[in-house]
């Protein structure tokens, strides 16, 4: 019973807030904070009883949400290590979020609603996490959709906020588009949406490859548009424009997180699909990791940085789940989950004191703000990956099991995007807390609770890669793999990788900390690469002037067009005017003259007579 | 409640307050709308008690109400209703109630007549979807239809003269092709069984030989009826006729009016001609393409809302006809709860733009910035729409789509491949219109609007969103009802493939 309190609490939460107490601004944030640390215990149970049986069976429960004859749909639970381990991530994560959002949002207006958005979107991602059947994880996919709209758009008055929420609805529906008819196709092949019946069916060899390599492609779609991977990556860097602890939860630790979620859930559909499948899944999880590094290069927003940096760890994560690593891409994701919050609150902590996103408006902050500059450095220590930060461990265990799979184009990739992450994550900690003050005002501390939620990240974001320790029995991958992953290459990936992250922390620290190339010479120097980066390859523009505003636009245009002229203008109008016209003609019949009508009278009796006589 | 004749009473309630209204005065506005409060709440509690009350065990029809009328040419007043039937019921009941208050606040001249018309049409609605009889089905249809002429004509806005005209107009040519059909069926069931009657039971025991026959008839009936649903191209009448009409009128209009097309065609065509369903239904499931995709398009570039909803309207309705000619249990309780949901979204729908129309003389969506600032109750009511509109769970509108797209996928995969991008349509002009007009700054001109504050402003849209909500959160409330007069209809239908193909 307990775990459907996950559930109820939050979306009481929200209802509460929403309809009663939206005018206590204090008590809402209670009540929203309270909730989330409640579903956090609650799921102490669970995370402890998988953790001490690691081979237990999965535990369901389910209720019938809606029975025709030719459809069953259920509502249900799915526990299992995969679940709980997200259960944690999200409530854990979520918790500290909270608390740290009741200090950031201090003083502004829209507070309850804030917080009731938090708690809706609480609700909805720990449906998907708990989701036993596809349907279930549609529904709660899209709530998340839903709360991210809301909270992106938490500032609507702003042109920029409104659009960017509209923005991020609307791609991740196209990727639904393509989810949703993957479900129908899965469901066609199996007669069911439940994740383990559907498991066992493909098991017995009942679905046909082509049925397998269609439906394992139109259910990557979702993670396209939801883990925002190339070419729908568009919608998460506008998505900054909601307040920093929701880009923090949702658009860094949390949300983007489901679509990769989703993939080691259906991990048994990519297994027993025909190969290309998983192929498409690792090369455009690569391919969007290597883009996002890139154009990150040429960025200048504390929070756009930090965003295109998420977009390279999701890229990592898809990556690793097509070639196969489930358990390490689950272990970047949670690692990701710590250490990016962990940025995104530091970042916000940095916004908050300066009331500036521009990193060349900071500047030797460190000086200023102790707490927040450590735990940022030990956030982006872990997102590069130095040994023994916690992203070293998972990016390692991705770049292995790239390696092990043989996908060695994949992988030099995979190293070039470490090199790159090295150089712009590294650049973001020298430009804003070291080197010369460039910023205006009085930049201090923020309060303890926003700092404590920073230490309390920073502690995980720098030991929990630790779980997965080579040789750990039992390691992060016996719970999530069942076995424990053996370590071909291991050495020499993490010997490069480290060589490789080191020398783009020296070439940021030549160029950025040092003075030794001026940033601005390069800029000059590589100046059409740099616009090409800064316009971030004129993907944006494409979508907005050519799909949009030509294609999909134009299209309505025409339809417009033929509605009102060829069909109302031309038909409608048409048909009208020619019954009227024939009406005046025949008006013309109706003289009101006696004599005339007795004449056709006598006319019409002459014709019949003649009819009748000869006829 | 044994032997009361729930089904008349419904009826009979809002006949009975128009003639009490008839001989109210004028000026005495308060009693006027009490009245139409009353007697719509009373329909609200019956329609209600009908959908609880009915045994889904036991299914078919119930609450059955029979008096012979003439005798010799076979006419009774029987009135009976099943789960389809009982949903249409419920809707009707909602859209006229919530319908009552946003007239209490939308219109200022002429009270009494407007009611009046108002209940009319609505008893006649309600009369469709009770009757039995294809006569009094008939006779309904066009109380139901008539109304509209008036109630668009005086208290109607821009263009008023035209839409009414083209609306009655296309109506009552349908309505005669319709007419054609019936007679027919009567004429031809009476000669085979040698017993005339228009008793909609009875003529269903009779079994056409001739195929020939059934996809004949079925011709006039489905375009009969498909004009009201609308099925494209026959649609042109419909946005127009939304725009021009006051707000309370929009919401029967869409909410219901556009359903008692579909209803026809499901509760007469198919029914009663199986053969002719088998044979035509592939057809609308290509016509409905028009109606979802190019209805969804145009509906994307019209900047007024009332046109925007009216193009949405003839979109959704092409989902329902997708969900009917599909022929599956899954696909056709999708459809019948869509006419549902949608009849619900699109009368909140038609009550906002009203509600912010009547202050702002303007619908252009270019004309409005950052009205949330000012209306934050009607901005967070019109995102709920919006979202139920473009098919967000936990919304009365994902369940049936959700139903339809599954039922479908099957048939017509193109189709229903069409029908999911759809919802990607209808969210772009949905999210659009609530970034322009309820987002942004807010500007200087609309500082002097009012949120809506008192109960009586605020009733329509709170019944209206919950309804909502509680069918999206719980939709077995309806579908189990809904479900129990799909099941007979499809086998039916589907039964005369197996005889046929066997």
């Amino acid at each position: 019973m307990s775990i459907w309190l996950l559930l109820l609490i939050p979306l009481i939460a929200t209802t509460t807030i929403t309809l009663i107490t939206r005018r206590h601004k204090d008590l809402s944030s209670y009540i929203s904070i309270g909730a989330v640390v409640l579903c956090f215990i609650i799921s102490i149970k669970p995370i402890l009883y998988f953790l001490r049986n690691p081979h237990a069976e999965p535990l369901e429960q389910s209720f019938t949400w809606l029975n025709i004859p030719g459809l069953y749909v259920e509502i249900g639970t799915l526990l299992d290590p995969l679940s709980v381990l997200m259960l944690f991530i999200v409530t854990f994560v979520g918790s500290l979020i909270h608390i740290y959002s009741r200090g950031y949002m201090h003083g502004d207006p829209g507070y309850s609603r804030f917080f009731a958005c938090l708690s809706l979107f609480i609700f909805a991602m720990l449906g998907i996490v708990l989701a036993n059947n596809f349907i279930q994880m549609f529904i709660f996919w899209e709530l998340v959709g839903l709360a991210s709209y809301l909270l992106i758009g938490y500032y609507f008055e702003k042109p920029s906020a409104a659009d960017a929420a509209k923005k991020a609805f609307l791609v991740n529906r196209v990727g639904d588009f393509g989810f949703i008819l993957g479900i129908f196709v899965i469901f066609y092949a199996t007669g069911t949406f439940n994740f383990l019946a559907i498991e066992k069916q493909i098991e017995a060899g009942n679905v046909g490859d082509w049925t397998l390599l269609l439906a394992a492609l139109l259910i990557f779609c979702g993670v396209v548009g939801k883990s925002a991977q190339f070419p729908l990556h568009v919608w998460l860097p506008d998505a900054m424009e909601g307040p920093t602890p929701v880009s923090a939860l949702i658009h860094a630790a949390t949300m983007v997180a489901a679509g990769v979620y989703l993939l080691a859930r259906t991990a048994f559909l990519y297994h027993a699909a025909p190969p290309e499948a998983a192929m498409v899944v690792a090369y455009i999880g690569g391919f969007t990791a290597l883009l996002a590094a890139t154009i990150a290069l040429a960025q200048s927003d504390i929070k756009r940085v930090i965003a295109y940096s998420t977009l390279a760890s999701l890229g990592y994560m898809v990556m690793a789940m097509g070639v196969g690593g489930v358990s390490a891409g689950m272990l970047y994701l949670t690692t990701h989950a710590f250490f990016k919050a962990l940025l995104f609150l530091a970042a916000g902590s940095v916004i908050h004191a300066l009331h500036t996103n521009d990193i060349w408006k900071m500047g030797g902050l460190y000086r200023k703000m102790k707490i927040t500059g450590s735990t940022f450095g030990i956030g982006a220590l872990a997102m590069i990956g130095v040994f023994p930060f916690s992203g070293f461990f998972a990016k390692d265990e991705i770049l292995v099991a790239t390696l092990a799979s043989g996908n060695y184009v994949l992988f030099i990739g995979g190293i070039i995007t470490a090199f790159l992450i090295a150089i712009f994550m590294s650049k973001l900690v020298f430009v804003t807390f070291f080197g010369e003050e460039r910023y205006e005002g009085h930049p201090h501390e923020s309060p303890p609770v926003m700092t404590v939620p920073l230490i309390i990240l920073a502690f995980f974001a720098a030991v929990s890669g630790f779980v997965a320790l080579p040789g750990l029995e039992p390691n992060f991958s016996t719970y999530i793999d069942g076995h424990v992953e053996g370590g071909e290459g291991g050495h020499f990936v993490a010997i490069l990788s480290t060589l490789v992250v080191l020398a783009g922390i020296l070439v940021a620290w030549l160029i950025y900390q040092r003075g030794f190339v001026r940033a601005e010479v390069i800029a000059n120097h590589c100046h059409p690469l740099y616009r090409v980066l800064e316009n971030r390859f004129y993907i944006d523009d494409f979508y907005d002037r050519v799909i949009v505003e030509r294609i999909y636009n134009g299209i309505g245009r025409a339809f417009n067009f033929t509605e009102i002229h060829i069909i109302i203008g031309f038909f409608v109008n048409g048909s009208a005017f020619i019954t009227r016209e024939i009406g005046k003609a025949l008006r013309l019949l109706t003289t009101g003259r006696l004599q005339e009508y007795a004449l056709l009278m006598v006319g019409g009796v002459v014709i019949l007579l003649f009819f009748f006589i000869f006829g | 409640m044994e032997g009361f004749p729930v089904l008349s009473a419904i009826i009979l309630s809002p006949l009975i307050a128009v003639l009490i209204l008839l001989f109210v005065r004028e000026e005495r506005v308060d009693l006027i709308r009490g009245i139409a409060v009353v007697s719509t709440s009373i329909t609200l509690i019956l329609s209600l008690y009908l959908l609880f009350a009915y045994d889904t065990t036991k299914g078919g029809f119930q609450f059955e109400e029979r008096i012979e009328w003439v005798r010799s040419l076979g006419i009774t007043y029987h009135l009976g209703v099943d789960g389809i039937s009982i949903a249409m019921v419920v809707l009707t009941a909602f859209v006229i109630f919530t319908g009552v208050f946003v007239s209490w606040v939308g219109i200022t001249h002429r009270i009494k007549e407007h009611y009046i018309f108002l209940l009319l049409l609505v008893a006649g609605v309600f009369g469709v979807f009770t009757s039995l009889d294809l006569l009094f089905f008939y006779l309904f249809y066009e109380l139901a239809v008539i109304p509209m002429y008036p109630l668009i004509g005086i208290w109607g806005s821009a263009n008023r003269q035209y839409a009414t005209m083209k609306l009655t107009l296309y109506l009552s040519f349908g309505a005669v092709f319709a007419l054609l059909g019936i007679l027919s069926i009567y004429f031809t069931a009476g000669q085979i069984t040698g017993k005339y009657t228009f008793d909609l039971l009875e003529i269903n025991k009779v079994i056409f030989p001739s195929r020939l026959y059934q996809i004949v008839v079925f011709l006039p009936l489905l375009f009969g009826f498909g004009v009201l649903t609308p099925v494209a191209p026959f649609h042109s009448w419909s946005p127009i006729g939304h725009a021009a009409a006051p707000s309370a009128v929009s919401m029967l209009h869409a909410g219901v009016l556009m359903k008692l097309g579909a209803y026809g065609i499901i509760r007469i065509a198919m029914w009663l001609l199986p053969e002719g369903a088998q044979f035509w239904m592939p057809v609308v499931a290509i016509l409905c393409l028009i109606n979802i995709f190019y209805g969804g398009l145009v509906a994307m570039t019209r900047k007024d809302m009332k046109f925007m909803i009216g193009y949405s309207s003839s979109s959704h309705m092409g989902y329902v006809l997708l969900g009917m000619a599909s022929l599956n249990y899954v696909s056709m309780n999708g459809a019948v709860l869509l006419m549902f949901a949608h009849g619900i979204m699109t009368a909140l729908a038609f009550a906002l733009i009203g509600f912010v129309y009547d202050q702002a003389h303007t619908r252009m969506t270019y004309d409005f910035s950052g009205l949330a600032h000012r209306m934050p109750f009607i901005a967070v009511a019109f995102a709920v729409m919006g979202f139920a509109s473009a098919g967000l769970p936990g919304l009365a509108n994902f369940v049936s789509e959700l139903l339809i797209f599954v039922g479908s996928f099957k048939v017509y995969p193109l189709q229903a491949v069409v029908a999911v991008f759809g919802i990607i349509v209808t969210a772009t002009y949905m999210l659009r219109a609530i970034r322009n007009v309820f987002f942004c700054e807010l500007m200087e001109e609309w500082k002097h609007l009012k949120d809506a504050t008192t109960f009586v402003e605020r009733l329509p849209y709170v019944v209206l969103i919950a309804v909502l909500l509680i069918v999206g959160f719980y939709p077995s409330i309806l579908v189990d009802v809904i479900n129990t007069g799909v099941v007979p209809l499809i086998d039916k239908i589907n039964g005369v493939t197996q005889v046929a193909g066997g």
